[in-house]
């Protein structure tokens, strides 16, 4: 079990996140998300509150969050649903963290589409900075996974960090990217290639070229 | 080529703004009472006729499937649309672009889509990953409520209809309609045994319809334009226009809307500026998106890319998401490494695929370095037909297709690598 979470001490977490609470915006945020399901069945609201939790532990902590088990149960109290129904959720789904990660956690996709496009320059870049898979670096700073497809397929190879993703990624430009993000700086997300705008092909697309210039509307063609 | 008048999704590359504003310059949201006025059957016909078929991989008949909802929904178990932006599929990046660069296609959609099934409400279910992809959706859900077009008096059709967006968290198995209800249930995302099916049981216990993103983002236009108009491109049961995604080993990996049909050389010289190093030097296809059966370089280059043209060779359209693969490619690695995905994305309810897909990678792996017996090709091919159909959902079969295309086709290549790894004097002897 390599790659298992490690999950720090129980007491230790029990000690540090036992009073978790929502801060004043967020539980304004948990009231409307709640609200967007019908009456009664406020336990759909589970995986977006999850996600809160997990981000406002990032916030109190400067990393990218995870979810201790004391604040599993929080969120499980709120939805008047049993902690083990809310823990499930909590492993199941990839993108909840059972155990701290870094500043930046970077996730660089390896899955067919990536592979053919060079995703293994991708994590040799990532690997040649001192970091391991699965492991957060020991200044804190960056954790590294290998996740699986990212729906970004036309613009491959990407990498996800934190919220952002940067596509059409080589070796060099993955290495400016974290170079940049060590110095503090925000490096431009989504295509690293200079000829592309988003997913059309590179060099400007072979289609709707009225659109690059203006708002066309297409319906006096019809 | 398809003329530019006829693509439906003008913003697709996110040249322009996304807003309300700006799609409303484009033609969305316009006149939408009216297309509502007349009516929920003539919308389901008129839908029906176009020939639209599912745009998530299945294929089956949109109207059809809105066409199973009840006539006069209980007020004590109304109807939901689900839609499905769990876009998962290795290959697939469509619904990214319609959602983050036209959401109000998309939202219209839905609000025409669940008046005609008679839905209550929508739950737009995009996956976790779609970050920032969420943060646009969310906010044009709020403009379009800002604007009268959700919400009560919907549009001013006099309909009252939510939209709600609804994030995952990264889990493949929830772009499968009864895991997507589970999930949307706050549960893990784990198929549901059919039947019943969700249009007589989905969320929450009432009649559900889940359907794909694309699906839905293109109705508006097709009552506006009209069946007739629809269902000019394409062949016969493959009507229509299509978002293409075009990933591997091509000169400009692109998406692209163009008519169903297109055969695979015209959209690749076409939009993707060819195969890298000519179409000599074409290996292999796997044309739908991770789930089905690569294609050999001979018979996939003159192929029409629609249902019925790839199902006659042994794969699928799926997602139309073509992994293109030149023969610089280790194919038996890129095999193996969906292998690897689908043993991730196992949900690990049903015993053949929790085990199966884990079992299958390893052997894969082994082949792919020729540490093997050649008779265990043939095991490995038994195993995963014993995984195929024997599970609740189709991520089985889904793992176990790619595998069969692979042996089907490659055969000589996997045996190749065992006798330079000294497995042939094994069976020799």
């Amino acid at each position: 079990m390599a790659d298992a979470p490690q999950i720090p001490d129980e007491a230790e977490v029990r000690a540090r996140w036992g009073a978790f609470a929502w801060t004043a915006e967020n539980a304004e945020k948990a009231k409307q998300i709640i609200a967007r399901y019908p009456a009664g069945r406020q336990r759909s609201a589970v995986m977006p509150l999850l996600d809160l939790a997990q981000r406002q532990v990032g916030a109190e902590t400067s990393t990218q969050g995870w979810l201790p088990v004391p604040v599993i149960e929080y969120v499980a109290a709120q939805l008047d649903m049993p902690y083990i129904r809310a823990f499930e959720v909590a492993t199941f789904y990839t993108m909840y963290n059972l155990a701290p990660v870094g500043r930046y956690h970077v996730q660089v996709c390896g899955t067919t589409p990536c592979l053919l496009r060079g995703s293994d320059d991708v994590m040799a870049a990532c690997k040649n900075r001192g970091m391991v898979k699965g492991r957060t670096t020991p200044d804190g700073l960056f954790t590294l996974s290998e996740v699986e497809c990212m729906g970004n397929c036309a613009n491959a190879p990407m990498v996800q960090i934190n919220d952002d993703n940067y596509e059409d990624l080589d070796y060099d430009s993955m290495t400016r990217i974290l170079d940049d993000l060590a110095a503090g700086k925000a490096p431009k997300a989504g295509t690293q290639n200079p000829q592309r705008h988003t997913s059309e092909p590179e060099g400007g697309p072979t289609t709707l070229k009225a659109m690059v210039e203006a708002n066309h509307d297409y319906r006096k063609e019809w | 080529m398809l003329a530019d008048k006829d693509r439906i999704f003008t913003n697709l590359y996110g040249f322009q703004p996304w807003n309300l504003k700006s799609a409303q310059a484009r033609g969305d949201w316009d006149k939408t009472k009216d297309l509502m006025s007349r009516g929920q059957d003539a919308i389901i016909e008129e839908i029906k006729a176009s020939g639209l078929r599912g745009r998530g991989g299945a294929g089956f008949p949109t109207g059809l499937k809105w066409s199973f909802m009840p006539k006069e929904p209980r007020a004590d178990r109304p109807s939901f649309l689900v839609i499905n932006a769990d876009e998962s599929e290795p290959g697939s990046c469509k619904d990214r672009e319609i959602i983050r660069h036209d959401p109000h296609k998309l939202i219209e959609g839905a609000l025409i889509a669940g008046y005609a099934m008679r839905a209550r409400a929508a739950y737009i279910y995009i996956r976790g990953e779609f970050i920032r992809e969420a943060e646009t959706l969310f906010a044009a859900v709020q403009e379009a409520y800002d604007a009268g077009l959700l919400g009560k008096n919907a549009a001013k059709s006099g309909y009252d209809f939510d939209v709600f967006v609804h994030r995952g968290a990264g889990a493949y198995i929830c772009g499968e309609e009864t895991a997507m209800i589970e999930s949307l249930e706050g549960k893990k995302g784990q198929p549901r045994l059919k039947p019943p099916f969700p249009a007589g049981a989905g969320l929450y216990g009432c009649p559900t319809t889940v359907n794909n993103v694309e699906s839905i983002a293109v109705v508006p236009t097709i009552l506006r334009r009209g069946a007739v108009w629809f269902s000019s491109f394409g062949r016969e049961n493959n009507k229509g226009t299509k978002l293409f995604q075009i990933s591997g080993h091509v000169n400009k990996p692109c998406v692209v809307e163009e008519e169903m049909g297109i055969t695979f050389r015209e959209l690749i010289d076409t939009h993707c500026g060819g195969i890298r190093g000519g179409w000599d030097n074409l290996l292999a296809v796997i044309p739908g998106g991770s789930s089905v059966p690569l294609v050999p370089a001979a018979q996939i280059m003159d192929a029409p890319m629609d249902f019925d043209g790839l199902k006659d060779l042994g794969s699928g359209l799926g997602t139309a998401a073509a992994i293109v693969m030149d023969k610089s490619t280790d194919v038996v690695q890129a095999i193996s490494r969906i292998s690897y995905f689908y043993k991730h994305e196992s949900c690990g309810q049903c015993t053949p695929c929790r085990e199966g897909t884990g079992w299958m990678w390893r052997v894969m792996e082994r082949l792919r370095t020729g540490d093997a017996d050649i008779s265990e090709i043939d095991t490995l091919f038994d195993v995963t037909k014993q995984v195929e159909g024997h599970t609740i959902c189709a991520l089985g079969d889904a793992a176990a297709w790619p595998i069969q295309g692979l042996i089907r086709h490659f055969r000589p290549e996997i045996e190749r690598r065992i006798r330079e790894n000294g497995g042939a004097l094994e069976a020799a002897e």
